[in-house]
C-alpha cells in the first residue's frame, strides 16, 4: 500500500506537469523534425502568435472559471483591429460640424479598449440580467461583433495603417515591433499575465470568481455579489480581446475585418490544456499560458515541417481531446488519493480511540 | 418566561409561494443565550421561517424585530451585519476551494485592501478549528473532506464573526458522527453561554431533549405550541406535530395476505454515500401480489434511493432483488421495465413528462415498441392505447394532441400514471404521487391507485402525507436514515406509531458506534 502510494505521488506529479511536458517534448520532436525550427527568427514568430493566444485565453480563463464561455472574443479582435485600424487611415467624421478628427495613438488605443470592455459588458449584462446562456450570449455578439467589423469598411481592408506625421498620429506600429529583440507582443503577454495572475490568485475579486464557479448559490447565499463578477469577467475578456486585436493589427501593419476568425477556439484549447475545467471552479493563469505556447508552437512548427493545413487541424484536435481526458483521468485519481488519506486517518482514530472526544 | 431576555422576535410572518402558503400568521421568538428549538413535519415550514429570518427569503408579509427595532433584510449580507449567521441545511461550501478560502469568502481580511492576507486567514482558521477540536490544515481542499468535517467548516465560517448574536442550524447533525454530535453539543453551550442565541432545527428528538431550552412547534406553515424543554416528553412532541385532523377513510381489503404469492422481494439493499456512510442500509422487504406498500420517512430517508436501486438507477448498489422467486440482476432502467417494473417519478416536471411533447405522445413515450409495425410507428395502435389509457384512468382532455403543459397538476400526474401502466409492469412503483396536486385530483389517483390493486398490481407508494399513506395502504415499512425501523400492518399502522418509527434511524446513529 505504501508503495502504490508512492507511484500514485509520482504518477501525481507528471499529471500536473502534463502540459509542460507536452510542451518540451513538441520542442525536442519539431527541434529534429524542422530543420529551422531553433533558429531565432522561428522563435520570434511563435512569440508573436502565442502572445495572441496567450491574451485571447488569459481572458478566457477567467470566464470559464464562472463556468461561462465566451465566444465573441475572436470577432472582437476583427473588430478591435477595425475601430483602431479605421481611426488612424479614416479618422472620426462628425458630419453635424463638418470635421474629420484624428487621434493621436495612445487615445486611439484607448478608445479601442473601451468598445472591447463595452462588447464585454453587454455579453455579462445579457447573461446576468436576462439570464441568457453564456453560450447563447456570446454566440450571438460573435456575430454582432463580425457584422460590425465588416460594416465599417464594408468589408474592405485598412492597409498601411502607420498614420502621418502631419496629422500626428504616428507609431502605431510600435505594438508590432520588436524590443531588444523580443516582440511587443510577448512583452504585453508577460505584463497582462503577472497582473491577471495576482488578481486571480491574491485578491478578494479572484476568490469570488472560483467561488462562482465552483458553487453559484452559496456564492449568493455568502454575500458574492455574484452578477457584478461575472460581469466584469466578461468586460476582462473583451478588453483582452481588443488589446490582441490592436496587437494582431499593428503586427500585420493592416487591418482586415476577417481576422480573428474562429481564435476563440484557440483561446479556449489553450485554456482547457492549461488545466481550467470546463466546468468552472478550476484553472489559473500559468496553465493557460503554457497551454498557449502549445498551441502556438504546434501551429508554427507543422507549419514548418511542411505539414498539410487540414493535417494540422486533425492533430490539433486530438491534442486537445487527450489533454481532457488526461484531465478527468488527473481528477479521478486525486479524488482516489483523498479517499486513501481519508481511510488512513480513520485508522489512526480506530488505533486511538476516543483520541478526539471532547 | 419573566427572566427571559427576547433576542429577536418574528410577527405574524405569512409567506406564500406560488400554490401554497408554506407560512401563515406565525409568530416565533428567538430567547438571548438559550437554544431555541424548531420542530415540525416535512413542510411545516421551518426551513422557511429560518431563511425569513437570515434575510435569504422575504416575508409576503409580518414584521421582525430585534431589541425592539423593526428591522427587514434584503439579502443575506444585511442579515450578517445584524448579527445573524445560517448553516444551511445542504451544505453551501465551494468544494474547489481550500478550508480558509471558504471560510473568509466574502469577508475577506486584506492588506491595503487589495491584497488577500492570507497568511492571517491561514492563522485565524487554525485557531477557530481548534476551538471546534477539528485541527485540520487550513489549506486543504473542502471537496476532499468528509461530509462531517465539511459541517465544522460551516460552523466556523459562521464563529469567525466578532459580533455573532443569532446562529440559526438547519439540521447540523444530520450528517455528523455521535463523537461529532458531542463536540457540536459542547461548543452550543459554550455559544450560548457567551450570550450567543442559537436557532436550531433537528430531526432527532432525544437530541432536542438533551440540548434544547425552549421548543417552538410547527405544523403545516402553522404555530402550534411552543414550551420549555424541561416540561416535555418525546411523546408530547410527536401528539403535537401530528395534530388530530381528520384523515381520509381507510379502504379495509379482506384478503388473507398468507394465501397470496409474493411478487417481489428485496434483501439487504445498501447503497453508500459518498463521503461516508450509506444512504440506504440492508434495506429488506417483501410484496404479495396486489398488495399496495406504504414507504414513509422524512426527507432524506432514503425513500427516493431505494426505488431508484429496484429501477436500476445506481449500479453501484449491493443486495438482491427477486422477481416471482427468482433472482434478478438489476442492471439497466430498460431491463427493469422489460421485466414489468413501471415507476411514476416524485418530480412530475423534471423526470415524469416531456413538455415539448403533446400529451398523446407522454403516454405512449414508455410504451411506443408495443405500437410498431416493422421499424414504423403504428399510428393507429398507438392512437388506441393512448385512448383506452385516457378513459381507464380519466384524464381530462379535450384533444390528445394538446400540449401536456394545457393540463392541470392532477391531469398531468394521470399523463404519468399512464405511461407507466402502458408498458403492463407487474409492479408499480409510485413516489409521492399526490405531491402538488389538488384534494380532488388526490382522492382520483388514489381511487386508480385501489382499481389497479384490485386488478392485481402490486403498487409500492412512497408518501411524506401521514393521512394519506394511512389512508391507502395495506402494509408500511418506515425508513429513517437508510436503515428500516419498522413494518407495520393492520391495527398497528397509527400515525404515532409511523412519527415514532421514522425518527428511530438517527437515534440509533447517535447512540450506536
Amino acid at each position: 500500500m505504501k508503495k502504490n502510494q508512492s507511484n500514485h505521488g509520482l504518477a501525481m506529479t507528471l499529471l500536473k506537469g502534463r502540459t509542460f511536458i507536452v510542451l518540451i517534448v513538441l520542442l525536442i520532436f519539431f527541434s529534429f523534425a524542422a530543420p529551422n525550427f531553433f533558429s531565432q527568427n522561428t522563435m520570434l514568430l511563435i512569440a508573436k502568435h502565442v502572445a495572441l493566444y496567450g491574451i485571447l485565453a488569459i481572458g478566457m480563463t477567467y470566464v470559464i472559471i464562472t463556468g461561462g464561455i465566451d465566444l465573441s472574443v475572436g470577432a472582437v479582435v476583427g473588430l478591435a483591429g477595425m475601430v483602431a485600424g479605421g481611426l488612424i487611415n479614416k479618422g472620426l467624421t462628425l458630419p453635424m460640424f463638418g470635421v474629420t478628427l484624428y487621434f493621436d495613438v495612445p487615445l486611439i488605443v484607448l478608445i479601442t479598449i473601451v468598445v472591447g470592455a463595452l462588447v464585454g459588458w453587454l455579453n455579462g449584462i445579457v447573461i446576468t440580467r436576462f439570464n441568457v446562456a453564456p453560450f447563447i450570449a456570446t454566440l450571438g455578439m460573435m456575430y454582432v461583433a463580425r457584422g460590425l467589423a465588416m460594416l465599417h469598411s464594408n468589408g474592405a481592408t485598412y492597409s498601411n495603417i502607420v498614420g502621418k506625421p502631419a496629422l500626428g498620429n504616428t507609431g502605431y506600429d510600435f505594438f508590432g515591433s520588436n524590443i531588444m529583440g523580443i516582440p511587443v507582443g510577448a512583452i504585453i503577454l508577460v505584463i497582462i499575465a503577472v497582473i491577471t495572475a495576482i488578481l486571480l490568485k491574491f485578491t478578494p475579486f479572484g476568490w469570488h470568481v472560483f467561488a462562482i464557479g465552483g458553487n453559484e448559490k452559496a456564492a449568493k447565499l455568502s454575500g458574492i455579489k455574484v452578477n457584478q463578477v461575472k460581469i466584469m469577467v466578461y468586460i476582462l475578456s473583451g478588453v483582452c480581446a481588443a488589446i490582441v486585436g490592436i496587437i494582431n493589427s499593428a503586427q500585420l501593419v493592416a487591418a482586415h475585418p476577417a481576422s480573428g476568425e474562429s481564435w476563440e477556439m484557440n483561446a479556449i484549447a489553450a485554456a482547457v490544456l492549461g488545466g481550467t475545467s470546463m466546468a468552472g471552479g478550476i484553472g489559473g493563469i500559468g496553465g493557460t499560458i503554457v497551454g498557449a505556447f502549445v498551441i502556438g508552437v504546434i501551429n508554427d512548427g507543422m507549419v514548418m515541417c511542411g505539414v498539410s493545413e487540414f493535417w494540422q487541424m486533425v492533430i490539433k484536435g486530438l491534442v486537445i481531446v487527450f489533454a481532457v481526458v488526461i484531465d478527468q483521468f488527473q481528477r479521478n485519481l486525486q479524488a482516489k488519493m483523498a479517499l486513501q488519506a481519508r481511510g488512513e486517518e480513520k485508522e489512526t482514530a480506530a488505533s486511538n480511540p476516543g483520541g478526539n472526544l471532547a | 418566561m419573566d427572566n427571559q431576555e427576547v433576542c429577536l422576535r418574528a410577527e405574524h410572518i405569512c409567506k406564500i409561494y406560488p400554490g401554497t402558503k408554506a407560512l401563515d400568521d406565525v409568530s416565533f421568538q428567538v430567547l438571548r443565550g438559550k437554544v431555541n428549538v424548531l420542530i415540525g413535519e416535512n413542510g411545516a415550514g421551518k426551513s422557511t421561517l429560518m431563511k425569513i429570518i437570515a434575510g435569504i427569503e422575504q416575508p409576503s408579509s409580518g414584521k421582525l424585530y430585534m431589541d425592539d427595532q423593526e428591522l427587514s433584510f434584503r439579502d443575506t449580507t444585511e442579515a450578517r451585519a445584524h448579527g445573524i449567521g445560517i448553516i444551511h441545511q445542504e451544505l453551501s461550501l465551494f468544494p474547489n476551494l481550500n478550508i480558509y478560502q471558504n471560510i473568509f469568502m466574502s469577508r475577506e481580511k486584506t492588506k491595503h485592501h487589495i491584497r488577500l492576507d492570507n497568511a492571517q486567514h491561514a492563522e485565524l482558521t487554525e485557531k477557530v478549528l481548534q476551538r471546534l477540536e477539528h485541527p485540520i490544515p487550513p489549506e486543504t481542499l473542502v471537496g476532499n473532506l468528509r461530509v462531517g468535517q465539511q459541517q465544522i467548516i460551516e460552523i466556523a465560517r459562521n464563529l469567525i464573526q466578532d459580533d455573532l448574536k443569532i446562529l440559526i442550524m438547519d439540521e447540523p447533525t444530520s450528517s455528523l458522527s455521535a463523537q461529532e454530535v458531542q463536540i457540536l453539543f459542547k461548543i452550543m453551550r459554550e455559544l450560548t453561554a457567551a450570550g450567543i442565541s442559537i436557532v436550531y432545527i433537528s430531526h432527532r428528538l432525544e437530541e432536542i431533549l438533551q440540548i434544547g431550552d425552549h421548543v417552538t412547534i410547527l405544523r403545516d406553515g402553522k404555530y402550534v405550541a411552543d414550551e420549555e424543554v424541561a416540561n416535555i416528553t418525546v411523546p408530547w412532541i410527536v401528539k403535537r406535530m401530528v395534530g388530530e385532523e381528520k384523515g381520509y377513510a381507510h379502504r379495509e381489503r379482506n384478503v388473507d395476505w398468507s394465501e397470496v404469492p409474493t411478487v417481489l422481494e428485496v434483501r439487504d439493499i445498501t447503497l453508500p454515500k459518498s463521503g461516508g456512510g450509506y444512504l440506504l442500509d440492508h434495506v429488506g422487504f417483501q410484496v404479495k401480489k396486489g398488495e399496495i406498500l406504504g414507504i414513509y420517512g422524512l426527507l432524506g430517508a432514503g425513500r427516493t434511493e431505494l426505488f431508484e436501486c429496484i429501477m436500476g438507477l445506481h449500479p453501484e448498489h449491493t443486495g438482491q432483488v427477486l422477481l416471482d422467486g427468482e433472482e434478478i440482476k438489476v442492471d439497466s432502467v430498460a431491463g427493469q421495465i422489460h421485466r414489468g417494473f413501471a415507476l411514476v417519478p416524485e418530480d412530475r416536471q423534471r423526470e415524469g413528462l416531456v413538455q415539448t411533447l403533446n400529451i398523446a405522445k407522454n403516454i405512449s413515450l414508455s410504451s411506443l415498441k408495443a405500437c410498431t409495425k416493422g421499424i414504423f410507428l403504428d399510428k393507429k395502435t398507438e392512437d388506441e392505447q393512448v385512448e383506452r389509457q385516457i378513459k381507464d384512468i380519466h384524464i381530462k382532455v379535450a384533444d390528445k394532441r394538446l400540449p401536456i403543459l394545457s393540463l392541470s397538476g392532477g391531469n398531468q400526474q394521470k399523463v404519468v400514471i399512464g405511461k407507466g401502466i402502458l408498458t403492463d409492469p407487474k409492479i408499480l412503483l409510485m413516489d409521492e404521487p399526490s405531491r402538488g396536486i389538488d384534494v380532488g385530483a388526490k382522492a382520483e389517483v388514489f381511487d386508480i391507485i385501489n382499481q389497479y390493486a384490485e386488478q392485481g398490481l402490486t403498487i409500492l407508494v412512497i408518501s411524506s402525507e401521514l393521512k394519506e399513506i394511512l389512508a391507502i395502504a395495506d402494509r408500511i415499512i418506515v425508513l429513517s436514515n437508510g436503515k428500516k425501523t419498522a413494518e407495520l400492518a393492520g391495527d398497528e399502522i397509527t400515525e404515532d406509531n409511523l412519527v415514532m418509527a421514522s425518527y428511530q434511524g438517527h437515534h440509533l446513529q447517535a447512540s450506536g458506534t
